[in-house]
């Protein structure tokens, strides 16, 4: 039984010329409890449209999405969100402050949650900079800090939108070493989003491949068995990379078309 | 080489300094030289009379009074506005119904209440304080609403994300995320005050900087009234460096880097 399913969703977006756009539509998906799955397309495709959705940001246009075979309706703590950006940090707020802001608004002991939001920071690797503000951090740390606030919040699953998209390359491959390390430990449901091949092998037990946009659903799904650290330069990663690659290529050239 | 504390003194404060002087500088050669009539006193004058203004305490019960009058006014007006610009850009239907009192009435400048304050309540102080509640109470609604505004939705979808309630979010996020706009709202509403309370002052009370300058215009007290006007301008000048200080010191980590 899966953790999380789309049944047939649709989602229109109503422009502000009043033209509506179906982001995507007839869109089934289902995640495992316990899974790492990728969800990996062309930009503009919907992906983060999807992420809205299950999240309980957006309702659905048509369709259901069930979590635990109840419907999603809401925001809840259940799900715990990485944001594309960082504009979900609290700027007045200290790196350890956003780390406990959950446990804060469940009246967690203020001792008790300052040692859990520690003990978090330093899961990420940012003990040392606990007291810093957003606004003193680096990109990837305030990542970091977006993941230990989410995470120390305990949630059934983890929902992250192209969480390192912004970072630069050496950056990003650091913390997806730290991210997979991370979830081995934990083993936490995660739907990771991106449109980076690379990333979705590196990190994803599976690999759903979205179409184009409008209309857009998930294409196929790759199985990734490759087990401990994933090497680039193995024979079965660029086996899984060139698969996922040839499923992607046309979606991408189909997109470029489309919005061109 | 370690800068001496001259030199740091200088490149810190050194602008501020050399703009003051050549300010009392120009004054003087305009008052003396140029104009060279008792109805421009040169600044010596002017700070002779304030000397004497100082010592027999008339100066200090006219600042007394604008400055008390001021701040109840701009502390009441702000107390109001507050929580009324959270509720206006938080909830759309209080938005609605509160759109048309603040998009009308703010465009009823202040002075033009004049006449209504002192029929009302008098010349005594509630025509002053209401003026000033008046003055305040636009600009920190309007600035407090457009900061709600202007959060980014993702820290409000964080925060429920994190299992927050509405009432938590709009304590937690909302608030402390408007703060920098509050503040900015603020500080140009103590500017507005001043001309408000000037203006005030001018037609119907019995002290207060405006007061004095209206003394100085009935007796021809020229001098006295080149001292209120410096009083005036220093005033708004600390005053307003005290709020960009108290803003930096108190309020830092709410100014919108993120
Ligand atoms: N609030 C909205 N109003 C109107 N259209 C929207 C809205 N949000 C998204 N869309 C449209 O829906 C489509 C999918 O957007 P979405 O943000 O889900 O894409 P994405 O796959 O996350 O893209 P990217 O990789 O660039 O982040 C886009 O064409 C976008 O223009
Ligand atoms: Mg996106």
């Amino acid at each position: 039984m899966a953790l999380v399913s789309f049944h047939d969703v649709r989602k229109t977006y109503r422009s502000l010329q009043g033209v509506d756009y179906s982001a995507v539509e007839h869109f089934d998906l289902e995640i495992e409890a316990g899974e790492f799955f990728c969800l990996l397309g062309p930009s503009g495709c919907g992906k983060t449209t999807v992420l809205k959705m299950l999240a309980g940001f957006e309702a659905p246009s048509a369709g259901e999405i069930l979590m635990d075979d109840r419907p999603v309706t809401g925001a809840s703590r259940d799900r715990g969100v990485v944001f594309q950006g960082d504009d979900s940090l609290y700027g007045w707020l200290t790196a350890v402050e956003n780390v406990e802001f959950g446990l804060r608004m469940r009246r967690v002991p203020r001792s008790e949650r300052r040692r859990r939001a520690l003990e978090f920071l330093d899961l990420v690797g940012l003990a040392g900079q606990a007291d810093k503000y957003p606004s003193e951090l680096s990109g990837g740390m305030k990542q970091r800090i977006q993941l230990a606030r989410a995470l120390v919040n305990e949630p059934k699953m983890l929902l992250m939108d192209e969480p390192f998209a912004a970072l630069d390359a050496q950056t990003r491959a650091l913390m997806q070493v730290e991210l997979a390390s991370i979830w081995q430990a934990a083993r936490t449901t995660v739907l990771f989003i991106t449109h980076d091949i690379d990333e979705a092998v590196t990190l994803g037990g599976r690999i759903g491949v979205m179409r184009a946009g409008p209309r857009s659903q998930v294409k196929g799904v790759v199985e990734v068995s490759l087990n401990g650290a994933r090497s680039r330069t193995d024979d079965t990663f660029l086996r899984y990379y060139k698969q996922v690659y040839e499923m992607i290529r046309d979606e991408v050239a189909t997109s470029i078309a489309r919005s061109a | 080489m370690p800068r001496s504390r001259l030199q740091r003194f200088w490149s810190g404060y050194g602008g501020y300094v050399l703009g003051f002087v050549s300010l009392v500088v120009i004054w003087h050669v305009a008052a003396v030289f140029v104009v060279g009539s008792v109805l421009f006193p040169p600044p010596v004058v002017v700070y002779r009379k304030a000397i004497v203004l100082i010592r027999n305490g008339v100066l200090f019960e006219h600042l007394s009074a604008s400055i008390q009058r001021i701040l109840a006014g701009f502390l009441a007006g702000s107390l109001l506005g507050i929580p009324i610009g959270l509720v206006m850009g938080s909830f759309r239907p209080a938005r609605k119904v509160l759109e048309p009192y603040t998009e009308f009435l703010r465009f009823i400048p202040s002075v033009a209440m004049i006449t209504v304050a002192v029929i009302w309540f008098g010349i005594g102080e509630a025509s002053k304080i209401f003026l000033i509640i008046y003055t305040t109470i636009f600009i920190v609604i309007l600035n407090t609403a457009a900061g709600v505004s202007a959060i980014a939705p993702n820290k409000i979808r964080a925060a429920e994300a994190l299992g927050a309630s509405r009432a938590q979010i709009f304590c937690h996020v909302a608030l402390p995320a408007t703060v920098p706009y509050i503040l900015t709202g603020m500080r140009l509403a103590m500017a507005n005050s001043f001309t408000t309370i000037v203006a005030a002052e001018l037609i119907a009370a019995n002290e207060g900087l405006g007061k004095m300058l209206w003394d100085g215009r009935m007796f021809m007290l020229v001098d006295d009234i080149f001292v209120s006007l410096v009083t005036l301008g220093l005033l708004g000048f600390v005053v307003d460096r005290m709020f960009r200080w108290s803003i930096y010191a108190f309020a830092g980590k709410y100014s919108p880097a993120t």
